[in-house]
């Protein structure tokens, strides 16, 4: 007591170019490349955005030209005022970001050659649906990685659910079957993962790639000897669309958050009960026990190991529903690599989104969003060609994985295998 | 502290949750025996700790201390023998029964989530619950510890997360995640060894205050001061057996021997110094950790030819990174560092070791060898290229053998040969191997960093006598540990570094207590040097009740 009676917080340096001040910048020089790229760029054509599923009925219309540099300039002045207060971080750069966004838009739109109109409803229903897979992927990450095991193997997971799904629902003539199938295969790469990572103590990053490759092998094999051979094993149906009662009919939210497959709801019910559950539960208290220092957590007699099988289990049942997305909502069938890196991407989303089920969850539904409206963009034909536009996701992840995050902390214990004893 | 605690017995009908109360317990442990491959670690060891006694388990480093308990507390399963509980016979497989048994234990690398917070931290694994679905009662758990420290003294906040708080009083939360688990008896695996002096004597009166609630206590050591302060009973053990035990009144010499199985020698025998010009010079120096936080808050030190300065303190006060920085091995914020004439203060690390500076690292696992290469190899890290061990191109194999098989026996290196992996030997005799790689060139300045940490005492006396050899030559030495007992017998004058900063420099028959007191930050004439009170005042409101801050005001005045 006595040695701390006089403790002085160490005082950090006050380096200048703090997070906050980098941040602000770029976001002003994004905000200045809005104005007079965009601005320069764009035509007097007003640009339109509809608030329901389709085109008809555009409810709001911007100047093209006039859009562009006013929201320029509220993206330029929203990363001077981060800038200079170093405050509100997280309010400025979504301001700032999203004009820059509604600026490229009306640039965009008013060039585009098909078509004049945005669907905002539709925007908002894309984006979710992109997100669906991402959100169970990350979940999956996070339930593992929280309790101490990396898991590269999201990808393999996914795909090997889409698989069984594809499979079983065929062959049972019940999506529903097809749906716990697709859990079942999330759960068999899991086990792979978990008996090699926790029980072998194998190089988790390394045990995660192998098995995405080993996922892709065996579905690609399987799905040439017996669904390209039989169309009869890989017509699983799809999942039916429920609608809830007026919420359905909400502008633009309506669509996509009140319109779906189980598998939508579902995703934001596993989001909920994860993000609950760690924070409030014993299960969750000894599960990050587990992924920060699991030694502390078996002098408690916390079982360790037991523990992370168990969660890496489930994270294997979350990451094949995700999968089940793939053939079942999105498609109606398998094909080899039909996930197409999904996977990787919600790895992206789990760290982004700082190994917090509400972070990876909005991460998701950021990446979602970078993608649908890549494809709603090049539906109308703007100017820049649509694999730049396919670029967005991936040229995102990376921005928000490098820098946009900050100081990023994954659990202390994070792939690090424990043997009891040592 | 004492007085407080049975003040508060007295009206603290046992708070805690579940278990009946048990009478104090008495434990006995009937010849355990533990191997690892061909090393055993605990060779028929027998012991008993009688009901509400201190019991004092005195060993060196190695001894098989730990390996003991941590059988005892179901980490380790033992090969022999068996653990009794008030005359029964039980099985503890983990920890967990342990616990069920009255059991606790406080490790010596606290066993604390570092971003969970207290109450977290001491309800995890033994949750207070609510409802259905296993969710926290965080109130219940929050009111647990509350009353727990309050009952026995040890002042915590329960919100405070672990990582921000200062190591002793990490300390008290291990020791009040123990008394909620209903424990009646407690082992303190190497408890003092992370505390200041000041630090350690609370620890020792919370100790006394345990007792006297009915609790028994196995206190691990190798410190004798302590157990002679604080022990009912002594058991030492050496190399994995029960060597004898001892009543507390033994003199420290009797103790000592039984440890060693000889006669040690506790001082260094050493001639008055014979300071030159200086060696090294530092001035202002500014250095920041791995978290680019300020370690080094402006250091100015000099080391002369000849002489040993030591820098005392408790570890994590910028030691670390002063060497490092001085190596050449952490960039330097501010200040500059001068080698006799020459500024080197923008040099790398092997234009530093070429100009006649010695380093013997820390961390000896990581900084200072390379676990698979060979003794022989590990022997010229540093010469490997230079004539007669090899050229730029190829190394001379059977020169460097020869120089290995030389240096294994002038420094008495217990290797089965030169060509033997560095890391099949013990602590000591690869702490042998860095010492003789460093002063086998010629020195100007050896830097040593904890030199003997988790080495047995025959390589201690012998490390000893080396760094006071290289001082007799006339090389300058700074010595960095944070064993006040090593400063003081080495050194010629003693830095006492406190968060960052030299506090004094004072010669090394001060008494123990001053430079106690220095090493807790407390200058005895003037508060801290340059920051301003105010938030001092505030960063220690955040962590300390008002009781324990009016303790540190009586100690400090």
């Amino acid at each position: 007591m006595t040695a701390t009676t006089l403790d002085t917080a160490v005082v950090a340096p006050a380096a200048y170019w703090t997070r906050a001040r980098k941040t602000g910048l770029i976001l002003t020089v994004l905000g200045v490349i809005a104005t007079v790229v965009f601005g320069a760029l764009a035509s007097s054509r007003s640009a339109h955005f509809s608030f329901g599923t389709d085109v008809s009925g555009a409810a709001m219309s911007i100047p093209g030209r006039l859009g562009a540099i006013v929201f320029g300039l509220v993206a330029l002045g929203a990363g001077l005022a981060l800038y200079f207060t170093q405050a509100r971080y997280g309010l400025w750069t979504s301001i700032s970001l999203a004009a820059f966004v509604i600026s490229s838009l009306c640039w965009q739109i008013s060039r585009a050659a098909t078509g004049d109109t945005i669907a905002l409803g539709l925007l908002a229903q894309l984006t979710v649906l992109a997100a669906l897979p991402l959100i169970y992927g990350s979940i999956s990450g996070v339930l593992c990685e929280k309790t101490g095991v990396v898991n590269v193997a999201i990808e393999g997971q996914l795909l090997t659910g889409a698989f069984f799904a594809a499979f079983v629902g065929s062959v049972t003539h019940n999506p529903w079957l097809g749906l716990i199938a697709a859990a079942l295969g999330g759960v068999l790469i899991s086990a792979l993962l978990a008996f090699f990572a926790i029980r072998y103590v194998v190089e988790q990053v390394v045990i995660g790639i192998v098995l995405n490759s080993f996922a892709l092998g065996i579905t690609g094999y399987l799905y040439e000897q017996i669904m390209q051979k039989n169309a009869a094993y890989n017509s699983p149906g799809s999942l039916p669309v429920w609608e809830i009662p007026l919420l359905s009919k909400i502008p633009i939210l309506g669509p996509a958050v009140f319109t779906g497959t189980i598998l939508t709801y579902g995703a934001f019910l596993v989001v909920a009960v994860v993000a609950i559950a760690l924070t409030r539960t014993r299960w969750g208290l000894r599960t990050r026990a587990v992924g920060e220092h699991p030694t502390a957590a078996d002098t408690l007699g916390v079982r360790v190991l037991g523990l992370r099988w168990a969660n890496v289990l489930m994270a294997g049942v979350v990451a094949g529903f995700g999968g089940a997305y793939f053939s079942m909502v999105s498609a109606t069938s398998f094909t080899k690599n039909l996930t197409g890196g999904a996977g990787f991407i919600a790895l992206a989303a789990m760290i982004f989104g700082r190994w917090q089920p509400i972070g990876a969850f909005l991460a998701a539904l950021f990446f979602g969003f970078a993608g649908a409206l890549a494809s709603i963009l090049g539906s109308i034909a703007t100017p820049i060609p649509s694999a730049f536009l396919n670029m967005l996701p991936y040229i995102a992840t990376i921005f928000a994985v490098a820098g946009l995050v900050g100081r990023v902390r994954a659990p202390a214990a994070d792939g690090k295998p424990w043997v009891k004893g040592h | 502290m004492t007085a407080r605690v049975h003040k508060n017995l007295a009206h603290a009908p046992a708070m805690r949750s579940a278990g009946t109360r048990r009478s104090p317990l008495r434990l006995e442990l009937r010849g355990i025996t533990k191997r690892f491959g061909d090393l055993v670690a605990n060779d028929q060891i027998s012991l008993t700790v009688e009901p509400g006694e201190i019991h004092a388990l005195l060993g060196e480093n190695g001894a098989g201390k730990s390996t003991l308990m941590n059988v005892l507390y179901g980490l380790l399963q033992p090969d022999e023998g068996e653990i009794l509980v008030d005359g029964r016979p039980i099985k503890i497989k983990g920890p967990g029964d342990a616990i069920a048994a009255g059991i606790g234990m406080v490790h010596q690398h606290f066993m604390l989530v570092p971003v969970f917070t207290v109450t977290d931290n001491v309800m995890l694994g033994a949750e207070q619950i609510r409802g259905p679905g296993g969710f926290l009662d965080h109130a219940k758990a929050r009111k647990l510890v509350v009353d727990v420290s309050h009952q026995y003294g040890l002042p915590v906040d329960p919100d405070a997360v672990v990582e921000d708080l200062p190591i002793g009083v990490q300390q008290r939360v291990e020791i009040v995640k123990a008394l909620t688990r209903d424990v009646d008896l407690l082992i303190l695996d190497e408890p003092t060894a992370v505390l200041t002096p000041q630090e350690t004597d609370e620890l020792l009166d919370v100790m006394r205050g345990l007792k006297a609630a009915g609790k028994s206590i196995v206190f691990i050591t190798h410190k004798l001061r302590e157990v002679k302060a604080v022990a009912d009973r002594i058991t030492v053990i050496r190399r994995g057996r029960t060597v004898g035990t001892a009543a507390p009144d033994a003199p420290e010499s009797e103790l000592a021997d039984l440890m060693v199985g000889r006669s040690v020698l506790l001082r260094v025998e050493k001639d008055e110094a014979v300071p030159g010009r200086p060696v090294l010079s530092i001035a202002d120096l500014v250095v920041a950790d791995d978290r680019g936080l300020q370690a080094v808050g402006g250091i100015s030190l000099e080391v002369r030819a000849g002489e040993v300065l030591g820098v005392a303190g408790v570890q994590g006060n910028g030691q670390t990174e002063l060497v490092e920085a001085v190596m050449g091995l952490r960039p330097i914020a501010a200040g500059s560092i001068k080698l006799l004439d020459d500024d080197v203060t923008a040099w790398g690390t092997r234009k530093i070791l070429d100009a006649g500076v010695g380093y013997i690292p820390e961390d000896r696992g990581v900084d200072g060898l390379v676990r698979e290469f060979s003794v022989a190899e590990n022997l010229v890290l540093d010469t490997y290229a230079k004539s007669p061990n090899g050229t730029r191109f190829a190394l001379n194999r059977s020169k460097i053998e020869s120089g290995a098989a030389e240096k294994i026996s002038e420094y008495d290196i217990r290797t089965r040969s030169p060509l033997h992996a560095v890391g099949t030997l013990s602590g000591g005799n690869q702490q042998k191997v860095i010492v003789a790689r460093e002063l086998s060139r010629k020195l100007q300045l050896l830097v040593a960093a904890q030199p003997t940490r988790g080495v047995d005492v025959g390589s201690i006396e012998f490390i000893h006598k080396r760094i006071v050899a290289e001082r007799d030559t006339g090389s300058g030495v700074l010595l960095v540990s944070s064993e006040l007992d090593e400063v003081l017998s080495l050194a010629d004058r003693v830095a006492v570094m406190y968060r960052g900063r030299v506090l004094a420099i004072v010669s090394p028959d001060t008494p123990r207590d001053e430079i106690g007191l220095l090493m807790a930050g407390i200058t005895g004439k003037q508060p801290l040097p340059a920051d301003t009170p105010g938030e001092v005042r505030e960063a220690a409101g955040d962590t300390e009740t008002p009781d324990a801050e009016a303790d540190g005001e009586e100690t400090a005045s």
